[in-house]
């Protein structure tokens, strides 16, 4: 921040945030202008910076839940999954059949609810107000169904080691059933208001264009990754909890429209991974046993044997999340350390918009799709 | 190709190098010495048979005398997975970055600057990254003790 | 008494007071007529969204904006300390006249035109200019980088804009041979074939008129910086644009600068392509000729809302190629082609 910045005559330094209203949040963006061009990006992180990792030093594992809520606090589900997975692989817990398939349901729902709002707040920031109020109407009856399983409506606190909270609540399998109806609808409508409109094209092909080999070298993950033309999806290529039984596929980004990789890929990757999340609902409802339990026994204190150590990574909504967790034996970790999907999509931004007009910058970012929680931690 | 078949194709160049290993854990790795970090890490990401064109994640852990280093590295070609760990000793000695091998290691080793005091010796830009550039300390470390005040704020005590 | 009331408005008898009378009547009817704008756009945009928009101050909320006003003049009147003063106060003024000035020349109906000026179509382009200036005083007096990319942009593009508009409006003045507001509509009177009623409307009359009525509605949009056009002040890229470091009064004159603009725009398409204060059906009607007036326009107001609440936001070189590529090539054609329709067919 306070390193000098080269002078130049003909340039205008710029702040982009941190109040500002398309960074997504709090992220700041120092800007190098020639007019309307932009030179040089320089992301300035840590205005929601909660110390996540050293709190998770001072709490017990299961106390640590809730905090993973807050990350990816658009996808909260996921992130509570990844957790609870990685926490899990280090005991080795055996998990009844019925808490998988909820645990399935709960977090291809919260993926669509998670993409939902990366579609409005895209068209939000190429001045298209009305698709914003579209998806958060769909997104609204997801947040209906969560709360009627957990009581919560952003930050859920679901999913527990060995278990759930909750069981589901009577009528929510039929209520799912009926969004799901409802749902594969309304993407056409998404797509006749948004993805087809001549205007949204032209702002978005062909605009901050990510090679496959510099997605890769930048590890990007998720929608960003597919977007390049890269197969890969952690679902599909590593399955972890029961994503092997389901049938889907795997959306990449394509020349039919611009160049692979664009902005306008990372989107319809987005659109198009709804229906396959919508699909594996679907399936896992159907498959889903009528009854059974929700926890299976863990000890009453969990302790991870000294030295254990575990890097467990699950496909959220933006990519790839990570936990590192170190145990020295006791009830809390050691170190945890969270490798967090946003933050290294958003590593990329300098690398794709230098060159861009402002307004550019601004599509570029919104197609990376970043949650600040999650990058400041 | 699983963990023991990588570390047979790191034996045979680097067989001094790596001090230790664990690969029966959820996720083995093995422990390179600090001086020949970005060497290992160069011949992981070019050699044919290892081709680990991924990092996926760069951590560092307190662990008393010294800093652990850690990158998982993961391969799209082979679909296999190792991590290296080099134990760098506290405000001592420093380590290679690996920005240049793979470029998101760039952020991931300011975050471990920022948060243990981790110096990655060729860095392009190691400056704090979620901390303000003047905080004191290093708060990950076991050893850390808040700062008094920042800029007259008063900084709130750790409660025992 | 009431003759006398009536007197006061012939500017031949009395001529500060009735000149004051009309202003401060014309500012009263844009007041009104923003307040009205204001809450159907809202109401407008709730629905097309799905949703019910304002809804508690009166019945379904269209006190809302008599509440908002309130609000607004009630508020602090913050200068920021870095600013230009003289330019930062001036701004909104300037901005609002360029609006104010032009309902001087529209003819509300066959017997009543404020001022019944010769080049009363030039007069109106001409002051509508004058809005540029403020918005540029507006960007640099604020000492704001948005504001100031916010001026910039609404500089060139309200600048490249005035090109198609001009051209596209000479067509009509070539169908009507006159810049007389009045003489124009007088023209739409009777149409092809004898025919009167919308048949006369200059807009379904040639089709060089017709793609002109068009041309003049997308850039009419585009000189109101409404979305898709909105880029002066776009709100994901610039924050707020020229208008980043105003609030309170200032702010809303900004507010109403606009919805006058639009109005103008609107009762200026209404003039010069649908025929003005002449009825739909027969040149006679017992409906008032300033109500058929507003109605087309507020037609028009309403069909720049859809655009508004539809439409992803341009980007400055496609705005630049829009005007300079698309719209001034097309114009071009229609003035050539509306002569040799006016010497052939006429």
């Amino acid at each position: 921040m306070i390193q000098e910045m080269t002078y130049k005559p003909d340039s205008m330094i710029l702040n982009m945030g941190p109040q500002h209203p398309s960074t997504h949040g709090v992220l700041r963006l120092r800007l190098e202008t020639d007019g309307e061009i932009v030179n040089k990006v320089e992301p300035v992180l840590g205005y929601l910076h909660r110390t996540f990792e050293k709190h998770c030093e001072n709490l017990e594992y299961p106390q640590i839940v809730p905090y993973t809520d807050r990350l990816d606090y658009i996808a909260a589900m996921n992130n509570n999954l990844g957790y609870v997975l990685a926490v899990e692989k280090m005991l080795d817990i055996e998990l009844p059949e019925r808490v998988e398939y909820i645990r399935v349901i709960m977090s291809e729902l919260n993926r669509i609810a998670s993409h939902l709002i990366a579609l409005g707040t895209f068209g939000l920031d190429l001045g298209a107000w009305t698709p914003l109020l579209y998806t958060l109407r769909e997104r609204e009856m997801i947040l209906d169904l969560f709360e009627s399983a957990c009581g919560a409506r952003l930050l859920y606190n679901y999913m527990w080691i060995g278990g759930l909270s909750h069981d589901l609540p009577v009528g929510f399998v039929e209520k799912t059933y009926e969004f799901l109806d409802i749902f594969d609808a309304k993407v056409k409508e998404y797509n006749d208001l948004l993805s087809t409109n001549k205007i949204f094209v032209e702002r978005t092909v062909d605009v901050g264009i990510l090679p496959k080999d510099l997605a890769i070298n930048y590890a990007c993950t998720g929608p960003v990754l597919r977007g390049s033309g890269i197969k890969w999806d952690l679902r599909k290529d590593e399955p972890y909890s029961i994503y092997d039984r389901f049938e889907f596929d795997v959306p990449i980004g394509n020349d039919e429209i611009g160049s692979v990789g664009d902005s306008f890929d990372r989107y319809m990757v987005r659109v198009w991974e709804m229906e396959e999340s919508a699909k594996i609902v679907r399936q896992a409802l159907d498959q889903l046993p009528k009854n059974g339990d929700v926890q299976a026994a863990i000890p009453r204190k969990i302790k991870p044997p000294k030295g254990a150590e575990v890097y467990f990574r699950t496909e959220a909504p933006r990519g790839e999340i990570g936990f590192y967790i170190k145990s020295d034996g006791t009830a809390k970790p050691y170190r945890l350390k969270m490798r967090s999907s946003a933050f290294v999509n958003l590593s990329v931004l300098p690398e794709i918009s230098e060159g861009w007009m402002i307004a550019d910058l601004v599509t570029i970012l919104g197609s990376l799709d970043i949650v600040l929680g999650e990058i400041d931690r | 190709m699983n963990a023991q078949e990588i570390k047979s194709i790191l034996d045979v160049q680097f067989s001094d190098a790596i001090l230790g290993a664990d690969l029966e854990t959820a996720s083995p790795y093995l422990i390179i010495e600090v001086s020949r970090w970005h060497e290992i890490s160069e011949f992981c990401k070019t050699d044919e048979s290892l081709f680990f064109d991924s990092l996926m994640s760069l951590s560092a852990t307190d662990i008393g005398e010294t800093i652990e280093v850690i990158i998982h590295l993961h391969s799209f070609k082979h679909n296999h997975r190792i991590a290296l760990k080099a134990n760098v000793k506290k405000d001592e000695e420093n380590i290679a970055t690996v920005s240049d091998l793979w470029a998101t290691a760039d952020w991931h080793e300011r975050e471990a600057y920022d948060l243990l005091g981790v110096v990655f010796e060729n860095h392009p830009n190691l400056t704090r990254i979620l901390l303000p550039d003047d905080w004191e300390g290093f708060p990950l470390r076991k050893d850390y003790v808040p700062q008094e005040t920042y800029h007259g704020i008063p900084v709130p005590k750790v409660k025992e | 008494m009431i003759e006398f009331i009536f007197d006061l408005f012939k500017p031949a008898e009395f001529p500060i007071i009735s000149r004051i009378l009309f202003a401060v009547l014309t500012f009263a009817f844009i007041g009104g007529f923003v307040i009205v704008a204001v809450w159907l756009e809202r109401k407008v945009a709730a629905h097309m969204q799905d949703r019910l928009g304002p809804m508690r101050v009166g019945f379904h909320g269209i006190l809302q904006t008599i509440a908002d006003t309130v609000k607004l003049i009630i508020k602090e009147d913050i200068i920021p300390s870095a600013a230009d003063k003289v330019l930062f106060i001036t701004a909104p003024f300037l901005v609002f006249m360029g609006a104010f000035l032009s309902f001087l020349a529209i003819p509300v109906s066959e017997e009543f035109t404020p001022s019944d000026l010769n080049g009363g179509l030039f007069y109106i382009l001409a002051v509508s200019s004058i809005v540029i200036p403020g918005l540029v005083m507006a960007g640099w007096g604020s000492n704001n980088k948005w504001s100031l990319f916010g001026a910039m942009r609404s500089a060139a593009q309200m600048v490249s804009y005035e090109i198609p508009i001009v051209l596209s409006l000479l067509v009509v003045v070539m169908a009507a041979s006159s810049l007389n507001l009045s003489e124009i509509v007088g023209a739409q009177k009777v149409g092809l074939g004898g025919f009167s009623g919308i048949a006369g409307w200059f807009f379904i009359r040639n089709p060089f008129l017709f793609v002109a009525f068009w041309v003049y509605i997308i850039a009419g949009t585009a000189e109101n910086n409404r979305t898709p056009f909105d880029l002066p002040e776009a709100e994901s890229e610039l924050v707020a644009g020229f208008h980043t470091e105003y609030s309170g009064m200032r702010f809303a004159f900004f507010f109403l600068a606009e919805y006058a603009a639009m109005l103008v725009m609107a009762l200026v398409v209404a003039i010069c392509f649908m025929g003005g204060w002449l009825p739909i059906i027969g040149t006679e009607s017992a409906i008032p000729g300033f109500v058929w007036l507003l109605g087309k326009a507020m037609s028009i107001v309403l069909l720049q809302m859809w655009f508004r609440w539809t439409f992803p936001r341009l980007r400055v070189d496609q705005l630049m190629t829009i005007s300079w590529k698309v719209l001034l090539p097309i114009t071009f054609v229609l003035v050539l082609g509306q002569g040799v329709w006016s010497i052939w067919i006429g």
